[in-house]
């Protein structure tokens, strides 16, 4: 599914779940061994500038501390940035926890250097969009914003 | 270079009422009660019944505010407060304010940096808030939160302000207990003796007690205190404690000069006397929000009356009279 089919499913949304209503809040975290948050900066610092409330958690977490910090934040999408190489495992664990914790309402969105043979093994684990490094600035905003049109408030 | 996405269907999830989440919220689940302040943030009149249930299970917590200038070492401070405090088998709950950009609305929440390790025991809550325009160096709805917060059973519940200037002192209004947090190195003895942030302090601490500067900064602390307290009727002396977050230093004693305090406010009924303050501060900027909401929904008509005060035919106190619906200049005063 490209950008341009998820924003005709949002669109066929009732207005009483829209969710513009509310400012979108976005969990950024760096998962496991991983320690260059310039990145992850860069993009907390984009989502900032178009309104979002950006929770940044800094680095080395593992994938049970950032779901319990999503959960208390009550964040609408988790943003992780991955350079390690172990984006598979750590993103099967995070998808789990999220599961367990039944908070599967919030969005995973996965970026980095992530080659895209992996890439079904993470739409397996519940991630909902990959933002590759070439992407441009405004499409991490505009696929935040029609995941979370499409959902609806919580 | 597109962003991809999986060719399912995005998850929905079920809107659930906010009063139907009171419940869980007393009984303690971290999932309610993160929601329930997202919704008191957002000031969903869908929220203000169940808001109202749960302050009147309220009153039970000691509320702690922390303040100090920016970097002084507010979120690592707290940090090491939720570990002391949990160690001793409380439930710690922390909202933590930073500030809303003026120009987008939009916030990093860095607070959680400082906390990660303390933020993910079981026995703690924190949770970062955004001014969203708000000024005082607290948000709108911190105080709700607090509420949602002490009615699911945490005590203390630490709020951790922005990082403020000099005249940022609404969580006075706010906390039964004020930690003021002074960095070293930062001014001389007169920046302690103005007004304003330092004299709201029941206790002062001073960060970075590892570094050499901080003597001095805790010596002239301790000259402002003998020159006399502004609060001359209560017997509580704040006391001045450098403390190190890194080496952990001090922490256990200014958690118990904390407790101390709360003692001390219970038992001497300068409590009441708080409780009275907050509560007449909270109706107040209620009424104040409610009186913003209502009179943004008649913020368009402003535009009849623009050309007017352009033309010097009115003048701007006598277009905003209008606005209000006030005719009578009595009212206005």
């Amino acid at each position: 599914m490209n950008e341009a089919s998820m924003t005709e499913k949002a669109s066929g949304d009732t207005p009483d779940r829209d969710a513009a209503a509310g400012t979108i809040r976005v969990l950024v975290a760096k998962l496991g061994l991983d320690g260059h948050d310039r990145g992850a900066k860069v993009v907390a610092r984009i989502l900032r500038d178009a309104g979002m409330e950006v929770v940044y958690t800094g680095l080395y977490k593992s994938p049970g501390e950032v779901v319990a910090a999503a959960v208390q934040e009550d964040v609408d999408v988790i943003g992780v940035s991955l350079l390690s190489g172990s984006h598979v495992p750590l993103f099967r664990e995070l998808g789990r926890c999220l599961r367990e914790e039944k908070s599967e309402h919030i969005f995973v969105v996965a970026g980095g250097v992530i080659p895209e043979q992996d890439y079904a093994a993470l739409w397996d684990s519940g991630v909902d969009a990959i933002v590759p490094q070439e992407a441009r600035a405004e499409l991490i905003v505009t696929t935040i914003r029609s995941l979370i049109a499409a959902r609806g408030r919580v | 270079m597109t962003v991809f996405t999986p060719s399912r269907p995005v998850r929905r999830a079920a809107y659930r009422p906010s009063i139907e989440l009171v419940p869980e919220i007393l009984a303690g689940n971290v999932a309610a009660i993160a929601r329930m302040i997202t919704r008191a943030e957002a000031g969903y009149p869908e929220a203000a019944p169940a808001l109202a249930e749960i302050y009147r299970h309220t009153g039970k917590a000691h509320v702690v505010g922390i303040t100090g200038v920016p970097g002084a070492g507010k979120s690592t401070l707290v940090s090491s407060l939720i570990r002391a405090f949990a160690a001793e088998g409380h439930k710690v709950g922390v909202v933590a304010v930073d500030p809303s950009s003026p120009f987008s609305g939009g916030a990093i929440l860095g607070d959680r940096v400082r906390m990660s390790e303390a933020a993910s025991s079981s026995q703690a809550f924190v949770r970062s808030m955004a001014t969203r325009g708000h000024l005082g160096g607290l948000a709108r709805s911190t105080l709700q939160a607090v509420d949602v917060l002490d009615a699911a059973g945490y005590s203390p519940i630490i709020i951790e302000t922005v990082g403020v200037g000099q005249d940022e002192v609404e969580v006075v209004t706010a906390a039964h207990s004020i930690v003021v947090l002074s960095a070293p190195g930062l001014g001389d003895d007169i920046q302690a003796i103005k007004a304003g942030i330092l004299e709201i302090a029941d206790i002062h601490a001073v960060s970075k007690a590892d570094k050499p500067e901080a003597a001095a900064t805790v010596s002239a602390l301790r000259g402002m205190m003998t020159l006399g307290s502004e609060r001359v009727r209560s017997k509580w002396a704040p006391p001045v404690l450098p403390v190190s977050a890194v080496s952990g230093e001090r922490i256990g004693e200014l958690k118990d000069a904390i407790s101390r305090h709360w003692g001390h406010l219970r038992d001497s009924g300068e409590l009441a006397e708080r409780q009275r303050g907050i509560c007449r501060t909270r109706i107040l900027g209620a009424a104040k929000y409610l009186f913003q909401r209502k009179f943004d929904e008649r913020a368009g008509e402003i535009g009849e009356h623009i050309q007017a005060v352009v033309n010097r035919d009115m003048d701007p106190a006598g277009a905003a009279r209008l606005l209000l619906g006030w005719t009578d200049e009595g009212q206005a005063a």
